[in-house]
């Protein structure tokens, strides 16, 4: 909590004078009952007129100066809370960019954004409220209260019996709403994912006729929102009435015991009339208290969300760079690695070494641990035993950007962002030219069709790509890593949504067009790796072969087995 | 804007009993407590100084003044009762009525719509509406009501002093719509900014382990930072504008209530032959009718901005209620005596009139064949299946299966004479045993434990938290794979006399795919099935192979005859091979 405090400090001045002088409209608020208590007492029973207009004249000149105090202080509020709100986005998002993987797997990125953006938002808008209503409120109740028992201590006593009363009852329906408001909100978010999964399956539920199924089970969703906003609504039906109630009953007994007062002399006809005045400001700035409450109460919960992430450390990096003399580009010396929230190592014993210039194939089932070991490369995670040495250098040593500009890395699931191609194939190099650009697209088979689209390298990609199909993103962000010409270029299984035909071209064009990169290529086709200089096969964990494509079926089984079961036609065929 | 209210409220018509019963206990509820301060006003005058207090007329006052509170207090409570009745149940009717919808409209919209937008109409939309238009409604009609009532009162009063309340009022309109025009434009430039930074926050920190491996991060800050601080400046005008609504009626309201107090003052004071003669009570009843006849305008003017927006909501909603639905079915025949034959002649079909898709489109198939179809990404092979089940409607020629024109039986029995594994897998929230007997409700545990076993999943189902009692969803953590091979023993367990296999096996590794390809082999004995596949070594024992292209069938026939052929499927076949 504490550093999010800092992004207040450069607004002191707002924090202090923004409440300062909604404080003074509050005053000056109070005052006026009391001018109107004078009119009454003095004016009328005087029949003055001069004091009359003189005193409303008052009124007006009261009127203004609130007007103008709760103005600058509605000015000064929305002022620091977005200045505080802006400052912490920008810090918060700097710190997300220095979290390493480990950090943002414990967090996910979805929750990533929610605290970068929703929880931001409702912090700022607790300091807004902060400043305009945390004085103005809990001051208005007590200083209607001190008002009040100026002006009749005896006659005060109901009001400290019945704002107590109204307190009591707001903060129990309180306590039984806001736990049922998250109910409702759930049966909500329920029903959203019916809706979401109904729509993804569209299909499904069609071909197996299942639309009726389906309805009924949505409505008994709505149903179960419909009966839990009844009884939300139920009971916070109760809370206006009954504040109604308290306080106009609180006037009864005002008037009742107030008339035995003037009766004795001790009360007069105006003071009394300034009375239930305060009554009833003490119950509306009740009202906004408990609103304030509810406010303050998802402020902090997003706050220490956001502290959350604040509070873990940015990731470790050394300061050596690269060494492009390495005559080894890649080193792995007993490389185990286990994420940290299982308990099982999802690379054990990996040791191997790799030559500038020459090409490395991983392959394996699925969840054998092929693209953790590659992760292990750019130093996304750090090895739990052993060591990675890449470019000559310990990644644990290493500067990990450096590190990282010189590897050009294809993820599993291509994903593209929102702007031109030129944009999106501008990420490793900021000032790539079009010659480079159209190289890079020409070595992944993309600049075929990315020639042909309207506006070319303009064209513009809408979010994830929805535009494209999932071949040409794939080719894209394997040509978006070729910019700039890294001297390691890791494909994750990155060209699953390519046909042979294409996958053969790019393997050969790769080869011919950056002969000197040295390739990381994970699959789970051996026609893709056949011509590796190395090929790791990993089973569970471990790897239980290394060697090239003839060594690897003479000596490994399971790489045996994986090439039979695709080759058997071909085998076949020639037989 | 009033045909979309007429329809919200035609929603509510079958409520209409808790309709009427609200604006009974809404006038009830406000008439009373607007008889408060008058009651006030005459106790007040009952306890004129010292000694002169008039017990017994204070007594009936505070007797009439408890009774009302009381009464008031329950018809409000009455009334907030019947409003949340009706507004819950209307709201409920309409998101049920959204979601049936979303099953009767052609595939071509829901493909046409993202999951998130129309989602988004059912849920929020909705939310919306109940929230503006329904509860603003008695908010409007309360403030209605308040508004007259307290004129009438005051009229009785001193219909003078009245006058030059209602001659005031329109300031506090005037002060609150300038602002409200003025905080609209810098709302509506916040909200885009909002948008556009959410967007970005996604897009960047959603991608977060991307930027940084491409060390993209120094850029992704500047352009967040960019966009922040535009939305920080923008928001802090909107903010201070719309802060400003508060204030500036106060302050309205300061002024009418002094207004009232000076010539109030001045009637009492008997000085003014202008106002009349005021007792100090009445005053005081006055000072309060002022204090709370300005409330409902504020109100007002915040109820009509979240009406516009709940309008605007509500449109989207019956927009989507309004599209047109498949062509009713229920009077056709079913489907029955399948033979396992099926026909296309002279097909033609697009999905946007601009660019032709499929053209004259002729494919015989006889009982019990295996039909495989292969090409390029976009080449019109789902499309095939999109057809044949009529999730999209062909332009001209015609498809039999059967020997059955498909338009001229039901839907739902023709969509269950086959069985589809697609290339999405799809998993709904629920029990692993629930999604494998998706198809076939009744099924037995047994039933499902084979239909898994046969698919090679039960071993990992085994070893899942509850076994075959573990609920699964979308995200829960399944890879791919076994995802789809949920979605393959579904199908196992219906057993259905004609299969459909779109890329059914492409997210399962090759030695998996090797063991359930032994299982389909025994799924699809005697049955006719359509295999669409980028592995060719899944095909190559089909009868006939559709070789397709840009919507056409560009080669047909066994594989050996097209490997003999030498054309675009034998250059495809050995590409695979190629070293």
């Amino acid at each position: 909590m504490k550093r999010l405090l800092r992004y207040l400090k450069n607004y002191k001045k707002q924090l202090v004078f923004g409440p300062f002088f909604k404080l003074l409209e509050a005053i000056f608020e109070l005052i006026v009952p009391l001018v109107m208590a004078k009119i009454i007492d003095v004016g009328i029973i005087n029949r003055d007129s001069a004091y009359v207009l003189k005193m409303s004249g008052i009124i007006v000149l009261l009127g203004v100066c609130g007007l103008g105090f709760a103005l600058t202080c509605q000015f000064l509020a929305a002022k620091c809370a977005y200045g505080f709100g802006t400052e912490l986005r920008e810090a918060l998002y700097r710190h997300i960019n220095s979290l390493s993987y480990t950090s943002i797997d414990r967090i996910g990125t979805s929750s990533l954004v929610n605290r970068l953006t929703n929880d931001s938002m409702t912090v700022q808008n607790g300091v807004n409220m902060f400043i305009r209503l945390a004085v103005r409120a809990p001051f208005l109740v007590i200083g209607a209260a001190v008002m009040a028992f100026m002006i009749d201590v005896r006659l005060s006593l109901v009001l400290f019996v019945a704002a107590p009363l109204i307190s009591v009852i707001i903060f129990f329906i309180m306590r039984r709403t806001v736990p049922m408001y998250k109910k409702t909100q759930q049966k909500l978010d329920k029903a959203s994912l019916l809706t979401r999964e109904s729509l993804e399956g569209t299909r499904v539920i069609r071909a197996f006729s299942r639309q009726s199924e389906e309805i009924e089970e949505f409505n008994e969703a709505v149903d179960e929102i419909a009966e839990c906003s009844a009884s939300v609504g139920r009971i916070s039906a109760i809370l206006n009435p009954a504040a109604f109630m308290i306080m106009n009953l609180g006037i009864v007994a005002i008037v009742w015991f107030g008339g035995l007062r003037i009766d004795g002399g001790s009360l007069t006809q105006g003071e009394l009339t300034a009375f239930t005045n305060y009554m009833t400001q003490i119950l509306l700035a009740l009202v906004v208290l408990a609103n304030l409450i509810v406010i303050f109460t998802k402020a902090f919960a997003s706050a220490n969300r956001i502290s959350e992430v604040f509070d873990l450390p940015p990731e470790e990096t050394g300061t050596k760079m690269p060494d492009a003399g390495s005559g080894n580009i890649i080193e792995f010396c007993g490389v185990s690695f286990a994420y940290e929230s299982a308990g099982e190592e999802s690379v054990r014993g990996l040791s191997f070494t790799l030559r500038r210039g020459e090409e490395l194939g991983i392959i394996g089932g699925t969840g054998s641990g092929k693209s953790t070991a590659a992760a292990l490369i750019p130093g996304f995670y750090r090895p739990t035993a052993g060591e990675v040495i890449v470019s000559g250098v310990n990644v644990n040593e290493v500067d990990a950007e450096e590190l990282r500009r010189i590897i050009g890395y294809v993820p599993q699931k291509a994903v593209l962002f929102t702007g031109t191609v030129r944009e999106n194939m501008r990420w490793r190099k900021a000032d790539a030219t079009d010659e480079e650009i159209i190289a890079a697209l020409k070595t992944a088979q993309a600049w075929e069709f990315v020639s042909k689209l309207p506006d070319g390298l303009d064209t513009l990609i809408s979010q994830g790509g929805k535009n494209l199909s999932g071949g040409q993103k794939q080719r894209i962000s394997i040509a978006r890593a070729l910019v700039g010409d890294p001297d390691i270029l890791i494909l994750d299984d990155s060209t699953s949504a390519l046909d042979y035909a294409t996958d053969l071209k790019l393997r050969k064009a790769l080869r011919a067009d950056h002969a000197e990169t040295s390739v990381i290529m994970i699959s789970q086709r051996t026609t893709s790796l056949m011509e590796a200089d190395k090929i790791i096969v990993m089973e569970d964990g471990s790897p239980v072969g290394i060697g090239t494509h003839d060594e690897l079926l003479g000596s490994c089984e399971v790489y045996r087995d994986i090439y039979r079961s695709q080759m058997n036609e071909k085998e076949d065929r020639n037989a | 804007m009033l045909k979309t209210l007429r329809r919200v409220f035609s929603y509510a018509r079958p409520y209409i009993a808790f309709f009427i019963l609200t604006v009974i206990f809404a006038a009830a509820g406000i008439s009373l407590s607007l008889a408060v301060p008058v009651f006030i006003g005459e106790a007040v005058d009952c306890c004129v100084g010292a000694g002169k207090v008039d017990f017994d007329k204070l007594l009936r006052v505070v007797i009439k003044l408890g009774a009302s509170v009381a009464a008031s207090g329950l018809f409000q409570w009455l009334m907030s009762l019947c409003t949340n009745r009706l507004a819950f149940l209307t709201v409920r009717d309409i998101r049920a009525d959204a979601f049936a919808k979303l099953q009767r409209v052609p595939l071509r919209y829901i493909d046409r719509h993202t999951k998130g937008e129309l989602t988004s109409r059912v849920i929020n939309d909705i939310e919306i509406v109940s929230d503006g238009l329904l509860q603003g409604f008695t908010q409007f009609f309360s403030g209605i009501i308040t508004i007259v009532g307290t004129l009438i009162f005051m009229m009785t009063i001193n219909y003078k002093i009245a006058l030059v309340v209602v001659v005031l009022t329109p300031l506090s309109f005037i002060a609150a719509s300038r602002i409200t025009k003025a905080t609209h434009d810098h709302y509506v430039r916040q909200s885009k900014l909002r948008g556009e930074m959410v967007g970005l926050a996604e897009e960047m920190a959603g991608n977060q382990k991307l930027v940084k491996a491409f060390v993209y991060d120094k850029r992704a800050e500047e352009r967040f930072a960019e966009i922040n601080r535009q939305y920080g400046k923008v928001g802090t005008k909107a903010t201070f504008f719309s802060s400003m609504t508060n204030p500036t009626t106060r302050f309205v309201n300061g002024l009418i209530y002094a207004a009232v107090g000076l010539l109030g003052a001045l009637g009492a004071i008997g000085s003014s032959s202008f106002i009349g003669a005021m007792s100090v009570g009445r005053l005081s009843s006055f000072l309060a009718y002022s204090n709370q006849y300005t409330k409902p305008f504020n109100e007002i003017s915040g109820v009509f901005a979240e009406l516009q927006n709940a309008v605007a909501s509500a449109k989207r909603v019956f927009d989507l209620l309004d599209e047109e639905e498949v062509s009713d079915d229920s009077g056709l025949e079913k489907l029955t005596d399948l033979t396992g034959e099926l026909s296309f002649s002279h097909v033609n079909f697009s999905y946007s009139p601009k660019s032709k898709l499929i053209q004259d489109f002729n494919l015989d198939v006889r009982s019990g064949q295996r039909i495989a179809i292969v090409g390029p990404t976009g080449c019109g092979k789902s499309t095939m299946i999109n057809l044949l089940l009529r999730f999209y409607d062909i332009e001209s020629g015609s498809i039999t299966v059967s020997g059955r024109e498909i338009s001229s039986v039901t839907r739902d029995s023709l969509r269950s004479s086959f069985g589809m594994v697609l290339q999405e897998t799809w998993v709904f929230t629920g029990t692993v045993a629930e999604n494998i007997a998706y198809g076939l409700p009744g099924a037995t545990r047994e039933q499902i434990i084979d239909a898994a076993k046969a698919v090679h999943a039960h071993g990992f189902i085994k070893r899942l938290a509850n076994g075959y009692d573990t609920v699964i969803s979308e995200d829960s953590g399944l890879s791919q794979g076994q995802k789809q091979l949920i979605c393959i023993a579904r199908v196992m367990l219906m057993d259905p006399p004609m299969l459909i296999l779109d890329e059914a096996t492409s997210s399962i590794d090759l030695r998996t795919e090797h063991r359930i390809q032994r299982a389909f082999v025994k799924l699809m004995e005697g049955k006719t099935s359509f295999i669409i596949a980028h592995r060719l070594s899944t095909i190559k024992n089909s009868d006939i192979i559709l070789v397709m292209d840009h919507g056409n069938i560009i080669e047909q026939g066994s594989h050996a005859e097209l490997m003999a052929k030498g054309g675009f499927y034998s250059g495809l076949y050995n590409s695979q091979f190629a070293s």
